[in-house]
């Protein structure tokens, strides 16, 4: 048989074509950093070269100035040490009171059927609409900047942590039944750890919503903070002080989604 | 410690699983339940262990369990069931933590059942690092250092490759002979079976009934890989369970 398949006229031999590969995301470490000082590179010589006019953007070097000058003002500090308080107050009360009902939901059905509805009802109001509201119910000072991130914080935690307690693996929970744990045990070793990762990217959104909320609690009712600081360079059009604020803003941004990441690194190596 | 059912008979709503089971688990053997999918082997398996409770008939231990056991009844999962987060000691202590044994204690019979189970070299290792044959390895670790009177094992060698498998085969003979132990051992593998069971039971399908109890007398130690006699038990099994099998797996699921 062999014979008569090897006597054939050899027939043209060609390499299989290649139509694997892809969809497997790389890390790719400097192309975001190409990516940032390419525009700026392009708005600082537009600006310069007047094709971008002094209305539509700030020169980014006079930014840089700007920023330069708060720093040695000390007004940089002024501003960002209370709103940073507030950040860090309003978030943590907000993030810990959301992991624990988020807990608690995931894992009594009372509190599920009653909660749930009701966390679905507050999602979706924007917090801050009810600033006036928190004015009066803790006052005009911190406590209601507090309330309203703490609050805005509060929901989209609580969402991602009972999402993530249900998903954690129910065979180790039947594992940790079978070796006759107690209930305790298996909350605190098998399905707080096993929520993990599902809690610490529900934080990242919350955080960034938290960071949203703390500039316009500022906007509406403080004499320092980044976003009194924008508003007031906003009502003046002043854009070099404008960009200079958002540019903190992004860089808060970018210091709290990395230091997650951190976190994640730390917690979650178990992860394959 | 001895098990004994007792026309253990359970349904879902109106969906008879199985039908007046009897059964005894004697002390110091192992007895296999095989039988087509969806007989109610694994759900038999939960009865026995605690996890689920049968409608009809009872679970029974008689005797009592040895006073160093810590967990009488104790499973070994298909999917092995570690902690990913724990590393391989780790997941033994977490079993030992709950009866207040900590430090020393708890290192020394984590030191024993790694040794046992030969992955004294993998303590520290995280699950994701270790091969499925391993992870199961560890699985088997944990249960022995509860110390269980009776071994409750869920197709423990399915989710391995053939290879894997007859190594673990070897692995759970050889742990048996040192030291006895008590197990249920649910598989849909005859080969398994007729290795490790000293009984094996043959379920028939859905309600799930006894239809008949092979005892091998051959030692556990002298059952060879392609063993004759083996095979003309494996064979009979066969036997028994083709017809139950065509005829389950042509049964529409109703989920």
């Amino acid at each position: 048989m062999s014979d008569t398949a090897m006597s054939h006229t050899p027939a043209e031999a060609r390499t299989v074509s290649f139509r694997g590969g892809g969809f497997a995301p790389e890390r790719k470490r400097w192309v975001g950093g190409v990516v940032f000082v390419l525009l700026i590179a392009i708005a600082e010589w537009g600006t310069r070269s007047g094709w971008i006019s002094a209305l539509t953007l700030p020169k980014p070097s006079d930014v840089l100035q700007t920023l330069i000058e708060l720093h040695q003002s000390g007004l940089l500090y002024k501003h960002l040490s209370p709103s940073l308080s507030r950040l860090v107050v309003g978030a943590a009360l907000g993030a810990s009171f959301g992991i624990g009902v988020g807990v608690l939901i995931g894992l009594f059905s009372y509190i599920r059927a009653g909660l749930v509805p009701l966390v679905a009802a507050i999602f979706p109001i924007p917090k801050i609409a009810l600033l006036p509201l928190f004015v009066i119910w803790f006052g005009i000072d911190e406590g209601s900047k507090y309330a309203l991130i703490a609050f805005g914080t509060f929901t989209p935690t609580v969402v991602a942590t009972y999402g993530a307690v249900d998903n954690v693996d129910r065979s180790l929970i039947r594992m940790g039944q079978s070796f006759g744990l107690s209930w305790l045990s298996i909350v605190r070793k098998i399905v707080l750890p096993g929520a993990m990762p599902g809690i610490l990217s529900g934080l990242r959104i919350s955080l960034a919503i938290a960071i949203i909320l703390l500039v316009a609690a500022e906007m509406l009712g403080a004499e320092y903070g980044i976003g009194a600081y924008i508003l007031e360079a906003g009502a003046l059009y002043d854009l070099e002080r404008l960009f200079a604020g958002v540019l903190i803003l992004s860089v808060l941004g970018v210091v709290v989604s990395t230091s997650i990441g951190l976190i994640e690194r730390h917690l979650l190596g178990w992860r394959s | 410690m001895d098990i004994r059912l007792e026309n253990v008979s359970h349904s879902y709503d109106t969906f008879e699983v199985m039908r007046d089971i009897s059964l005894e688990i004697p002390h110091g053997r192992i007895v296999c339940i095989v039988g087509p999918s969806g007989c109610g082997k694994s759900t038999l398996l939960r009865f026995i262990g605690g996890l689920e409770r049968p409608k009809q008939g009872r679970v029974l231990q008689v005797g009592t369990p040895p006073s160093d056991c810590l967990n009488p009844l104790t499973y070994i999962f298909q999917d092995f069931a570690l902690l990913p987060w724990r590393s391989v000691a780790g997941n033994i202590s977490l079993v030992l933590e709950d009866h207040g044994i900590k430090g020393a204690a708890a290192k020394e019979i984590i030191d024993d059942v790694l040794a046992r189970t030969k992955l004294t070299d993998f303590a520290k290792a995280l699950p994701k690092q270790l091969s499925g044959g391993m992870k199961q390895r560890v699985a088997i670790a944990r249960a022995l250092a509860v110390n269980p009177a009776v071994m409750l094992m869920d197709e423990p060698l399915s989710a391995l490759d053939s290879q894997t498998r007859e190594l673990l085969m070897d692995d759970l003979v050889s742990l048996w002979t040192r030291t006895p132990f008590t197990a249920v051992y649910v598989t849909h593998n005859l080969a398994e079976a007729v290795r490790l069971g000293h009984s094996i039971v043959v379920l028939s399908r859905r309600p799930g009934q006894i239809r008949e109890i092979v005892h091998l007398d051959t030692p556990l130690a002298e059952r060879q890989f392609g063993d004759p006699e083996l095979d003309r038990q494996q064979r009979h099994l066969w036997q028994l369970m083709r017809d139950e099998a065509r005829a389950a797996d042509a049964e529409l699921l109703d989920v």
